[in-house]
């Protein structure tokens, strides 16, 4: 089985996260630019997050098989903070890079104008740089909140094809799949979504345009949760075809659109060149 | 040790092997960033997904070798937009800045600040990129020989760094061989290449 994990926090999670994942079948990972728990106090905090997942990270990721990619932004809940605004003038250089396949997370948090503002701004920057878009739903106001993201993703002029709404659930996916972008689920051990109530809307929307991500990051979050609800759908009769769609052709059709997705040869890890102080520490046995 | 000893040799070998397509990117983006210096940046960042990333020489991929031709075509008075395009890089970019190096005339140890973040990082391929000609030439020696220690102690290849026929000394040599006793207390393997440069320099403690 092979996963590809369209939303997860990579740099919040250990060298065993990431072996678990490759034995699991996780070979491709999207890593969105979000907040940290911690709050921002300054423009610098971005610069170094932003180099981290253009840099160290996926350095990380390789050792261990998985190939990662990133999706740059500032997110909504910073955008209220007047010291970390001004990094909307530095992301258009990090949109640049090979790696960075989507403008991400973007969207609202509380629907406040700093938001609004951020969020139509970085619309156009997607647009310059003919970049997919990860937008962040939000937790509070879920319902309305996802509907205004749809009116400015309609008012911004790009293909909604080009835009996926994450963190949906079964009130917030039909209006999503009806515009025409795509239905991202992050399946949480129990908040969010699980994997069983991912099954049921899978069986009643289909499997065009969804993705399924674990979103794991600082908090309670599981990254095998992809795994897991792939084993659901075949334990509930989807077969392996379905699986493969929904957890690898489709995150690999909607970051495609970026034209940067970079899934390589056969990916084996290369653990023999990272010894020392670098990630992979020592051999095994030694 | 880099089989390429010029630019020009990396040129012929990307115009030899590497594919249409990316031949046809170098020549634009040159053509653009002799037309408008400022777009070097955004042209820079773009040569993965325009050339593909498939190994040509010497560990250098053709996105690499291409980035490094457009570095080598320019003239670096000023080292600074250097310096900005490796401080913004993504991993690939800086390591491209860090193989240009020795293909570029820069003024004296003007690129050391950015060779010594390379070897600060624990991203093998750029503390390897870092020893090359470019580094091994401008780095003072205790510097040099903690980069050597680094490389051991990473399982870095001393073969693929520059400098070693020279720049290999009695200190270099008593580091090496307060490694190898941690490992062997450890029990742990060490590796082949530090042997050379212990019997260069023999001790009489050993």
């Amino acid at each position: 089985m092979r996963i590809f994990d369209p939303h997860i926090h990579m740099t919040s999670r250990t060298t065993d996260d990431y072996e678990a994942m490759a034995a699991a079948g996780v070979r491709a990972v999207v890593e969105p630019a979000f907040w940290l728990g911690q709050p921002r106090t300054s423009v610098g905090s971005f610069i170094d997050y932003f180099d981290a997942l253009v840099g160290w990270e996926p350095f990380r990721a390789q050792g261990f098989g998985v190939r990662h990619h990133c999706a740059i932004a500032l997110n909504p809940k910073e955008a209220n903070d007047p010291r970390c605004r001004e990094v909307l003038d530095l992301i258009d250089r990090y949109l640049a890079k090979d790696r960075v396949v989507a403008l991400g997370e973007v969207g609202y948090d509380s629907m406040t104008p700093p938001e609004d503002e951020a969020f139509a701004r970085q619309l156009e920057l997607a647009e310059r740089h003919e970049l997919p878009v990860l937008v962040h739903t939000p937790h509070r106001d879920k319902h309305a909140g996802t509907l205004r993201s749809l009116d400015v993703v309609r008012e911004s002029g790009l293909p909604p094809g080009r835009v996926v709404l994450d963190h949906l659930n079964e009130l917030t996916v039909a209006p999503v799949l009806e515009s025409g972008s795509w239905a991202g689920f992050s399946i949480y051990p129990d908040t969010k979504m699980d994997e069983r109530r991912m099954v049921a809307i899978l069986r009643e929307y289909g499997t065009e345009r969804i993705l399924v991500n674990s979103a794991a990051d600082w908090g309670r979050s599981d990254p095998l949760k992809t795994r897991r609800t792939a084993e659901a759908m075949l334990a509930a009769g989807f077969d392996d075809s379905d699986v493969d769609r929904v957890l690898w052709q489709n995150p690999v059709e909607f970051y495609g659109q970026s034209g940067r997705l970079d899934l390589g040869e056969a990916l084996e890890p290369a653990a023999a060149s990272f010894q020392g102080s670098s990630v992979l520490r020592g051999e095994p046995g030694e | 040790m880099t089989a390429i000893a010029t630019a020009r040799d990396l040129e012929a070998v990307f115009l030899t092997d590497a594919p249409e397509q990316a031949l046809a990117w170098l020549a634009s983006a040159r053509e653009r960033v002799s037309r408008n210096r400022y777009e070097l940046p955004s042209v820079f960042a773009g040569a993965g997904r325009a050339c593909g990333r498939t190994p040509l020489i010497d560990g250098l991929r053709t996105d690499e070798i291409a980035r490094v031709l457009i570095l080598a075509w320019l003239s670096w008075r000023d080292p600074e937009p250097l310096m900005d395009l490796y401080r913004w890089g993504d991993a690939d970019e800086k390591h491209a800045v860090l193989s240009a190096l020795e293909h570029i005339e820069l003024d004296g140890a003007a690129a050391v600040p950015i060779v010594e973040d390379a070897l600060r990082t624990n991203d093998t391929r750029l503390i390897a990129a870092a020893l090359g000609r470019y580094g091994a030439q401008h780095l003072p020696d205790p510097a040099y020989r903690h980069a050597i220690l680094k490389c051991v102690f990473c399982g870095i290849p001393l073969d693929s760094v520059s400098g070693l026929p020279d720049r290999a000394d009695a200190e270099l040599a008593r580091m090496l061989d307060d490694f190898v006793r941690e490992r062997i207390a450890a029990g742990r393997s060490v590796p082949e290449d530090v042997w050379p440069i212990l019997a260069r320099f023999p001790s009489r403690s050993r």
